[in-house]
């Protein structure tokens, strides 16, 4: 009789967990789908890519790719890595002894620096715009890459230091405790113990900070000016009010995509990973 | 393996690309800001795409390098409003409209060229620019106080764009000068299945739907503002030339016009699914080339009240007062809109290339070139027709604000009101709400917008 009952309940769970994958698999279905639509067009001529309704079996062209080629999309590509390279290591390396002070030897009132930091991201970025265009004027810093890399170390800071603190509030204190009654000294500490056992949270931190500042367009496209040039903004420029251009921006989206999913696929595991430690708690 | 490995591959090689980078893009910043190099933002139209692949002969003839920005046209427009407000000096020289032209011009923000045009030792060649080649209504809408503050690059009208297999299959004529009554008749007739009797804007966008409309407005004998800022969007003219496009749109119309702008009906032409469109002059160039290329008519803009109502549209180079390289932006300008630049991309095939995408409406004597005309016979006439038969300080109408402008208000605020009415009407065309109710919302915006100039 306890039996039927476990055997009942053990049925139902697996009715419920066959709805929900169903569920989460026709989400992703959902999610994919303009994904993939996007890579389609990018594969057809700009006359088969306007056209109403669509045409799915349009013969593939490889012309949307060759225009985008042709607008020189190097010079974009090497400004937007600079920034989201360089912006989201100087992020690691000052939220990382931010977290630390706010997790492991907490300062007075950590809560309050927290919500400080959280604060910073109340206001929308556009607010900020014109004052930060002004300053970059003055100081000479327009069409500069490195006013991009302090924007977006100084917006993704405020995010890395609360994935991080959460990584390194889990991490149990006796082991450095213990290393420390070994004779490791603070950097020892840091460098043998801290940054391995946060690499997932380090991760998942790195990635974000550089999806964020890989995808940002409003402050590129404002202080970025002819020299330092973003990817998204020189995504936007195929985008016109006369003419097609369909097939060209999906193969230019498809392309400035690859660098992200590159980053996301070699920090798989470890965002996985990290991802989980942060919601588990 | 493999995680943490390929994690310090990655972090490995991120850090090499960083580190080259960072010297790569270091130098070439220092190169960017030489005395020789200009640098151009400007809008992305097929023309100017054209012009970006030719200029390294220009490049090659003076020495002189030039960086271009090109953007879609709404944040071409914010990203020229900042940069010339400011003086910031990322660039020397931008495409503008002579809706930007006269306004910049009167605040100080483009440099004056009149000396440069008449003299031939600063052109890029040498030799005369020809002032008095380009089309006298375009030089007038560039010019503010008798100085020259733009070149026109290309210009354009409106004018009606009509399939004649498809007019003389349903027994009709297209007359000299139709009016939009004739033309609202023609529609009713020619609407069949998936093609719409007419193509007309519908998006959102000052410089969509309100273009076309407010050349209907005018010649119905309404205007945004009388002589002393009173807005008149919900009475007389405006009014019924709204109810008057939004129904014929609606009824006779192509499918999801709310949506559709220059590109959308180019399209709906090219692929037969529209039998008349009122548009840009610009437009043809597109067209000839097209299945249907030699089956198209030209005639006039429709008219009711006044004899003409064509628009007038140029982009034109403007230099930024805080420009320190002037000369050399002048040899720039002196390049593109000179008269060789015509033969430099008339002879080559490619995006915006071929005698078919000159730029055209901007000098007179394309007019009389044998190959322009050889492609372009057809519609250059009309279009030549139509250029001179706009006039920016006339519209024929009998009041109006005492700016220039035929399609647009000629004030700073009018992208902002202009934007917001436009979203009124396009919803009226979507059927969201009705016309009534969307004029007078758009009259109380237009009466805010103008606020600082009422007195």
């Amino acid at each position: 009789m306890a039996g039927a009952v476990i055997n009942r309940a053990a049925g139902r769970n697996k009715r419920a967990g066959g709805l929900l994958s169903a569920a989460a698999w026709v989400i992703a279905v959902l999610f994919i789908i303009p994904i993939l639509w996007m890579v389609l067009t990018a594969f057809h001529s700009e006359n088969d890519a306007a056209k109403n309704p669509p045409s799915f079996f349009a013969p593939l062209s490889m012309s949307g790719f060759s225009d985008f080629w042709a607008a020189k999309p190097i010079p974009p590509l090497l400004n937007s890595l600079t920034a989201s390279l360089a912006s989201t290591l100087f992020v690691l390396l000052l939220a990382l002894p931010a977290a630390y002070a706010l997790s492991i030897k907490p300062v007075r009132k950590w809560t309050d620096v927290m919500f400080f930091f959280l604060s910073t991201k109340f206001m929308p970025i556009v607010a900020g715009l014109l004052p930060l265009y002004l300053v970059a004027k003055n100081t000479g810093l327009l069409g500069n890459v490195w006013a991009l890399v302090i924007i977006y170390t100084s917006m993704n800071l405020p995010i890395a230091v609360w994935m991080l603190r959460s990584f390194l509030a889990e991490m149990p204190i006796e082991i450095l405790e213990a290393s420390q009654v070994d004779g490791a000294g603070f950097f020892t500490q840091m460098y043998k113990i801290v940054v391995p056992l946060v690499m997932p949270g380090l991760a998942s931190a790195a990635l974000i900070c550089f999806i964020f500042s890989w995808n940002e367009l409003l402050l590129a496209n404002t202080l970025g000016g002819n020299t330092a040039q973003t990817a998204p903004v020189f995504l936007t420029g195929f985008v016109t009010s006369q003419g097609l251009f369909l097939a060209k921006v999906c193969a230019a989206s498809v392309a400035i995509s690859l660098p992200v999913l590159a980053a996301g696929f070699a920090a798989q595991d470890k965002l996985v990973q990290g991802l989980s430690l942060g919601a588990v708690k | 393996m493999r995680s943490t490995q390929r994690v310090a591959v990655s972090v490995a090689v991120v850090g090499l690309v960083a580190a080259g980078l960072s010297s790569c893009s270091a130098s070439s910043g220092g190169s960017s800001g030489g005395s020789k190099t200009l640098n151009v933002l400007m809008v992305n139209n097929p023309q100017m795409e054209a012009l970006k692949l030719v200029a390294p002969e220009f490049t090659k003839a003076t020495g002189i390098k030039v960086n271009f920005k090109d953007l879609p046209e709404n944040d071409l427009r914010s990203t020229a409003s900042t940069e010339f407000a400011q003086q910031a000096n990322q660039y020397d020289l931008a495409t503008l409209s002579n809706f930007e032209i006269p306004i910049y011009a009167k605040k100080g923000w483009v440099a004056d060229l009149t000396k440069y045009t008449s003299d031939p030792k600063s052109s890029w060649n040498g030799k005369d620019f020809d002032q008095s080649d380009i089309l006298k209504p375009m030089a007038t809408s560039l010019t503010v106080n008798n100085k020259i503050y733009g070149e026109p690059f290309y210009g354009e009208s409106s004018f009606l764009m009509y399939r004649k297999d498809l007019f003389k299959a349903a027994g009709l004529t297209m007359p000299a000068n139709p009016t939009w009554q004739q033309v609202a008749g023609f529609a009713a007739k020619l609407k069949k299945g998936s093609t719409a009797g007419i193509c007309l804007r519908g998006a959102v966008g000052w410089g969509q739907v309100m273009a076309p409309l407010t050349t209907v407005v005018n010649t119905m004998g309404g205007t945004w503002f009388d002589n002393n800022w009173n807005a008149k969007v919900n009475t007389g003219g405006f009014a019924k030339a709204t109810n008057f496009y939004v129904d014929l749109v609606k009824k006779y119309g192509e499918p999801g016009a709310a949506q559709a702008g220059f590109t959308e009906c180019d399209n709906a032409m090219i692929q037969g699914q529209a039998a008349m469109w009122y548009d840009a002059t610009s437009a043809a160039g597109t067209l000839v080339s097209s299945k249907y290329g030699s089956e198209i008519g030209y005639a006039p803009a429709p008219v009711e009240q006044t004899k003409s109502s064509g628009w007038l549209y140029t982009w034109a180079w403007g230099v930024e007062s805080a420009s320190k390289k002037k000369d050399a932006a002048w040899k720039f300008i002196s390049w593109a809109s000179g008269k060789d630049y015509l033969n430099t991309v008339g002879g080559r095939t490619g995006t915006g290339m071929g005698w078919a995408n000159v730029p055209a409406g901007a000098r007179a004597s394309l007019y009389t070139n044998p190959n322009y005309l050889k492609v372009a016979s057809s519609f250059a006439q009309p279009t030549l027709a139509a250029i001179n038969s706009a006039d920016p300080n006339n519209t024929g109408r009998s009041t109006h604000p005492p700016v220039p402008g035929i399609q647009f208000v000629d004030v700073a605020e009018f992208t902002d009101f202009g934007q917001k009415v436009s979203q009124q009407i396009s919803n009226a065309i979507a059927g969201s709400t009705s016309v009534s109710s969307a004029l007078n919302a758009s009259q109380s915006i237009a009466q805010d917008g103008v606020k600082a100039y009422k007195k």
